[in-house]
Protein backbone atom coordinates (compact mmCIF):
# COMPACT_ATOMS: atom_id res chain seq x y z
CA UNK A 1 0.00 0.00 0.00
CA UNK A 2 2.85 2.23 0.96
CA UNK A 3 4.64 1.56 -2.09
CA UNK A 4 2.03 2.02 -3.87
CA UNK A 5 1.10 5.60 -2.97
CA UNK A 6 5.27 6.28 -3.69
CA UNK A 7 5.01 5.11 -7.01
CA UNK A 8 1.71 7.33 -7.80
CA UNK A 9 3.48 10.23 -6.49
CA UNK A 10 6.01 9.75 -9.39
CA UNK A 11 3.78 8.78 -11.39
CA UNK A 12 2.00 11.91 -11.06
CA UNK A 13 5.03 14.13 -10.67
CA UNK A 14 6.70 12.45 -13.73
CA UNK A 15 3.70 13.08 -16.24
CA UNK A 16 2.84 16.46 -14.66
CA UNK A 17 6.74 17.65 -15.54
CA UNK A 18 6.60 16.15 -19.20
CA UNK A 19 3.81 17.44 -19.92
CA UNK A 20 5.42 21.17 -18.69
CA UNK A 21 8.53 20.19 -20.30
CA UNK A 22 6.61 20.15 -23.39
CA UNK A 23 4.59 23.09 -23.35
CA UNK A 24 7.23 25.90 -21.54
CA UNK A 25 7.85 28.73 -23.77
CA UNK A 26 11.30 29.16 -22.03
CA UNK A 27 14.01 26.41 -22.98
CA UNK A 28 15.37 27.19 -19.78
CA UNK A 29 12.57 26.07 -17.73
CA UNK A 30 12.01 22.82 -20.12
CA UNK A 31 15.79 22.30 -18.87
CA UNK A 32 14.57 22.33 -15.44
CA UNK A 33 11.42 20.49 -15.40
CA UNK A 34 13.31 18.00 -16.98
CA UNK A 35 15.56 17.96 -13.89
CA UNK A 36 12.93 17.27 -11.69
CA UNK A 37 11.45 14.02 -14.37
CA UNK A 38 14.81 12.93 -14.15
CA UNK A 39 15.05 12.90 -10.09
CA UNK A 40 11.70 11.03 -10.00
CA UNK A 41 12.54 8.62 -12.53
CA UNK A 42 15.41 7.90 -10.28
CA UNK A 43 12.82 6.79 -8.08
CA UNK A 44 11.29 4.99 -9.88
CA UNK A 45 13.86 2.91 -10.28
CA UNK A 46 14.94 2.67 -6.75
CA UNK A 47 11.09 1.47 -6.21
CA UNK A 48 12.12 -0.98 -8.76
CA UNK A 49 15.31 -2.65 -6.67
CA UNK A 50 17.90 -0.87 -8.86
CA UNK A 51 19.94 1.41 -6.79
CA UNK A 52 22.60 1.57 -8.94
CA UNK A 53 20.53 2.56 -12.31
CA UNK A 54 18.86 5.49 -10.17
CA UNK A 55 22.56 6.50 -8.87
CA UNK A 56 23.57 6.30 -13.06
CA UNK A 57 20.53 8.42 -13.78
CA UNK A 58 21.35 11.01 -11.66
CA UNK A 59 24.80 11.32 -12.34
CA UNK A 60 24.82 11.00 -16.12
CA UNK A 61 21.32 11.98 -16.84
CA UNK A 62 21.10 15.29 -14.51
CA UNK A 63 24.74 15.89 -14.01
CA UNK A 64 26.16 15.51 -17.10
CA UNK A 65 23.66 15.31 -20.07
CA UNK A 66 21.23 18.21 -18.86
CA UNK A 67 23.73 20.72 -17.84
CA UNK A 68 25.28 20.30 -21.43
CA UNK A 69 21.94 21.27 -22.90
CA UNK A 70 21.63 24.09 -20.20
CA UNK A 71 24.94 25.84 -20.75
CA UNK A 72 24.00 25.23 -25.16
CA UNK A 73 20.47 26.86 -24.21
CA UNK A 74 22.20 29.71 -22.75
CA UNK A 75 24.85 30.09 -24.82
CA UNK A 76 23.00 30.77 -28.15
CA UNK A 77 20.53 33.71 -27.73
CA UNK A 78 17.46 32.65 -28.04
CA UNK A 79 15.86 36.15 -26.37
CA UNK A 80 13.10 36.04 -29.41
CA UNK A 81 11.37 33.16 -28.26
CA UNK A 82 9.00 35.04 -26.67
CA UNK A 83 7.25 36.27 -30.14
CA UNK A 84 7.35 33.07 -31.76
CA UNK A 85 5.06 30.14 -31.79
CA UNK A 86 5.56 27.56 -29.79
CA UNK A 87 4.30 24.78 -31.73
CA UNK A 88 3.39 23.80 -35.10
CA UNK A 89 -0.08 24.12 -37.08
CA UNK A 90 -0.73 20.64 -36.17
CA UNK A 91 -0.49 20.41 -33.08
CA UNK A 92 -4.17 20.03 -31.82
CA UNK A 93 -4.05 16.86 -34.02
CA UNK A 94 -1.06 15.75 -32.57
CA UNK A 95 -2.28 15.89 -28.65
CA UNK A 96 -5.69 13.90 -30.00
CA UNK A 97 -3.39 11.38 -31.78
CA UNK A 98 -1.28 11.39 -28.40
CA UNK A 99 -4.58 10.67 -26.32
CA UNK A 100 -6.23 8.27 -28.18
CA UNK A 101 -2.82 6.03 -28.38
CA UNK A 102 -2.43 6.29 -24.44
CA UNK A 103 -6.06 4.84 -24.18
CA UNK A 104 -5.61 2.31 -26.83
CA UNK A 105 -2.45 1.23 -24.68
CA UNK A 106 -4.45 1.70 -21.41
CA UNK A 107 -7.17 -0.70 -23.07
CA UNK A 108 -4.99 -3.40 -24.21
CA UNK A 109 -2.99 -3.18 -20.50
CA UNK A 110 -6.57 -4.08 -19.08
CA UNK A 111 -7.11 -7.12 -20.91
CA UNK A 112 -4.47 -8.72 -20.11
CA UNK A 113 -2.97 -10.57 -16.83
CA UNK A 114 0.26 -8.98 -15.14
CA UNK A 115 2.39 -10.24 -11.85
CA UNK A 116 2.33 -8.32 -9.10
CA UNK A 117 5.29 -9.85 -6.74
CA UNK A 118 8.63 -10.14 -8.09
CA UNK A 119 9.55 -13.39 -9.52
CA UNK A 120 11.44 -16.19 -7.77
CA UNK A 121 14.79 -16.80 -9.23
CA UNK A 122 16.78 -14.02 -7.95
CA UNK A 123 19.60 -15.19 -5.97
CA UNK A 124 20.94 -11.68 -4.73
CA UNK A 125 19.92 -9.57 -1.97
CA UNK A 126 18.69 -6.12 -2.66
CA UNK A 127 21.77 -3.72 -2.88
CA UNK A 128 24.47 -6.90 -3.87
CA UNK A 129 22.62 -6.25 -7.63
CA UNK A 130 25.91 -4.33 -8.44
CA UNK A 131 27.97 -6.90 -8.58
CA UNK A 132 25.48 -9.52 -10.85
CA UNK A 133 25.45 -6.38 -12.88
CA UNK A 134 28.96 -6.15 -12.99
CA UNK A 135 29.71 -9.51 -13.98
CA UNK A 136 26.68 -9.87 -16.53
CA UNK A 137 28.02 -7.15 -18.43
CA UNK A 138 31.92 -7.90 -18.51
CA UNK A 139 31.20 -11.44 -18.81
CA UNK A 140 27.63 -11.68 -21.21
CA UNK A 141 27.60 -8.65 -22.71
CA UNK A 142 31.53 -8.23 -23.45
CA UNK A 143 30.92 -7.41 -27.07
CA UNK A 144 28.19 -4.80 -26.65
CA UNK A 145 29.98 -2.82 -24.16
CA UNK A 146 32.92 -2.33 -26.28
CA UNK A 147 30.79 -1.24 -29.03
CA UNK A 148 29.71 1.44 -26.54
CA UNK A 149 33.20 2.74 -25.78
CA UNK A 150 33.14 2.99 -29.41
CA UNK A 151 30.49 5.35 -30.02
CA UNK A 152 31.59 7.35 -27.09
CA UNK A 153 34.62 7.95 -28.75
CA UNK A 154 32.51 8.50 -32.22
CA UNK A 155 30.31 11.03 -29.89
CA UNK A 156 33.82 12.57 -28.58
CA UNK A 157 34.97 13.23 -32.05
CA UNK A 158 32.39 14.24 -33.59
CA UNK A 159 31.16 16.89 -31.33
CA UNK A 160 34.88 18.46 -31.07
CA UNK A 161 35.05 18.29 -35.24
CA UNK A 162 31.42 19.38 -35.90
CA UNK A 163 31.64 22.34 -33.59
CA UNK A 164 35.16 23.84 -33.65
CA UNK A 165 35.39 26.86 -36.25
CA UNK A 166 36.94 26.07 -39.71
CA UNK A 167 40.28 27.63 -39.60
CA UNK A 168 41.33 26.87 -43.44
CA UNK A 169 39.55 29.38 -44.80
CA UNK B 1 2.69 -4.55 -4.19
CA UNK B 2 3.13 -2.66 -7.71
CA UNK B 3 1.35 -4.12 -10.55
CA UNK B 4 3.78 -4.35 -13.38
CA UNK B 5 1.06 -3.12 -16.09
CA UNK B 6 1.10 0.42 -13.49
CA UNK B 7 4.76 0.67 -14.86
CA UNK B 8 4.06 -0.33 -18.44
CA UNK B 9 1.07 2.84 -18.08
CA UNK B 10 3.37 4.93 -16.88
CA UNK B 11 6.07 4.18 -19.55
CA UNK B 12 3.74 4.67 -22.36
CA UNK B 13 1.99 7.26 -21.66
CA UNK B 14 5.53 8.69 -20.96
CA UNK B 15 6.58 8.15 -24.71
CA UNK B 16 3.53 9.31 -25.89
CA UNK B 17 4.58 12.78 -24.46
CA UNK B 18 7.57 12.65 -26.13
CA UNK B 19 6.66 11.49 -29.46
CA UNK B 20 3.82 14.38 -29.17
CA UNK B 21 6.72 17.30 -28.30
CA UNK B 22 8.84 15.88 -31.17
CA UNK B 23 6.03 16.31 -33.36
CA UNK B 24 4.61 19.92 -32.47
CA UNK B 25 7.42 21.93 -31.03
CA UNK B 26 9.56 24.27 -33.14
CA UNK B 27 12.39 24.45 -30.69
CA UNK B 28 14.81 22.40 -31.58
CA UNK B 29 16.06 22.03 -27.99
CA UNK B 30 12.76 20.47 -26.78
CA UNK B 31 12.44 18.20 -29.80
CA UNK B 32 15.71 17.07 -28.56
CA UNK B 33 15.09 16.99 -24.93
CA UNK B 34 11.34 15.21 -26.09
CA UNK B 35 13.85 12.86 -28.13
CA UNK B 36 15.62 12.28 -24.15
CA UNK B 37 11.93 11.69 -22.50
CA UNK B 38 11.02 8.56 -25.05
CA UNK B 39 14.91 6.93 -24.11
CA UNK B 40 13.86 7.46 -20.39
CA UNK B 41 10.10 5.88 -21.18
CA UNK B 42 12.39 2.92 -22.77
CA UNK B 43 14.69 2.54 -19.82
CA UNK B 44 11.51 2.51 -16.74
CA UNK B 45 10.17 -0.20 -19.26
CA UNK B 46 13.32 -2.01 -19.06
CA UNK B 47 13.82 -1.98 -15.24
CA UNK B 48 10.34 -2.96 -14.44
CA UNK B 49 10.42 -5.97 -17.06
CA UNK B 50 13.99 -6.74 -15.34
CA UNK B 51 12.93 -6.45 -12.12
CA UNK B 52 9.69 -8.85 -12.54
CA UNK B 53 11.52 -11.30 -14.50
CA UNK B 54 14.81 -11.48 -11.88
CA UNK B 55 16.95 -10.87 -14.49
CA UNK B 56 19.67 -8.30 -14.88
CA UNK B 57 19.63 -7.84 -18.07
CA UNK B 58 17.01 -5.22 -19.10
CA UNK B 59 19.70 -3.27 -16.29
CA UNK B 60 22.46 -3.70 -18.20
CA UNK B 61 20.51 -2.58 -21.28
CA UNK B 62 19.49 0.42 -19.40
CA UNK B 63 22.92 0.99 -19.19
CA UNK B 64 23.90 1.42 -23.18
CA UNK B 65 20.92 3.32 -23.47
CA UNK B 66 22.35 5.76 -21.46
CA UNK B 67 26.03 5.65 -23.16
CA UNK B 68 24.01 6.04 -26.33
CA UNK B 69 21.72 8.94 -25.04
CA UNK B 70 24.75 10.64 -23.82
CA UNK B 71 27.04 10.41 -27.45
CA UNK B 72 23.91 11.80 -29.18
CA UNK B 73 23.46 14.41 -26.82
CA UNK B 74 26.85 15.81 -27.21
CA UNK B 75 26.60 15.30 -31.13
CA UNK B 76 23.05 16.74 -31.91
CA UNK B 77 24.03 19.61 -29.42
CA UNK B 78 27.14 20.92 -31.49
CA UNK B 79 24.85 20.48 -34.92
CA UNK B 80 22.76 22.83 -33.32
CA UNK B 81 25.44 25.01 -32.50
CA UNK B 82 26.72 24.67 -35.91
CA UNK B 83 23.17 25.48 -37.50
CA UNK B 84 22.59 28.24 -35.25
CA UNK B 85 25.77 29.72 -36.12
CA UNK B 86 25.22 29.01 -39.73
CA UNK B 87 21.51 29.80 -39.92
CA UNK B 88 20.73 32.14 -37.04
CA UNK B 89 17.60 30.40 -35.96
CA UNK B 90 17.18 27.28 -33.82
CA UNK B 91 13.39 26.06 -35.20
CA UNK B 92 13.38 23.03 -37.13
CA UNK B 93 10.16 24.42 -39.58
CA UNK B 94 12.99 26.76 -40.81
CA UNK B 95 15.66 24.29 -41.87
CA UNK B 96 13.86 23.68 -45.40
CA UNK B 97 17.21 23.89 -47.74
CA UNK B 98 17.03 20.38 -48.44
CA UNK B 99 13.34 20.73 -49.29
CA UNK B 100 12.78 20.01 -53.32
Amino acid sequence: MMNQLIFLYFAVVILASAVLMITRRNPIHSVLFMLLLFFHIAGVFVLLNAEFLAAVQLIVYAGAILILYLFVVMLLNVDKESLAARANKFWPWLIAFGALVIIEIAALISRGVFPTEAGQLMHFSAGAGVNDLGELMYRNYLVPFEISSVILLVGLVGAVMLAKKDSTQ
Amino acid sequence: MIPLSWYILLSAALFTIGVVGVLSRRNVFIVLMSIELMLNAANINLVAFSHYLQSLTGQVFVIFVITVAAAEAAVALAIIILLARNRGSVYVDEFNILKG
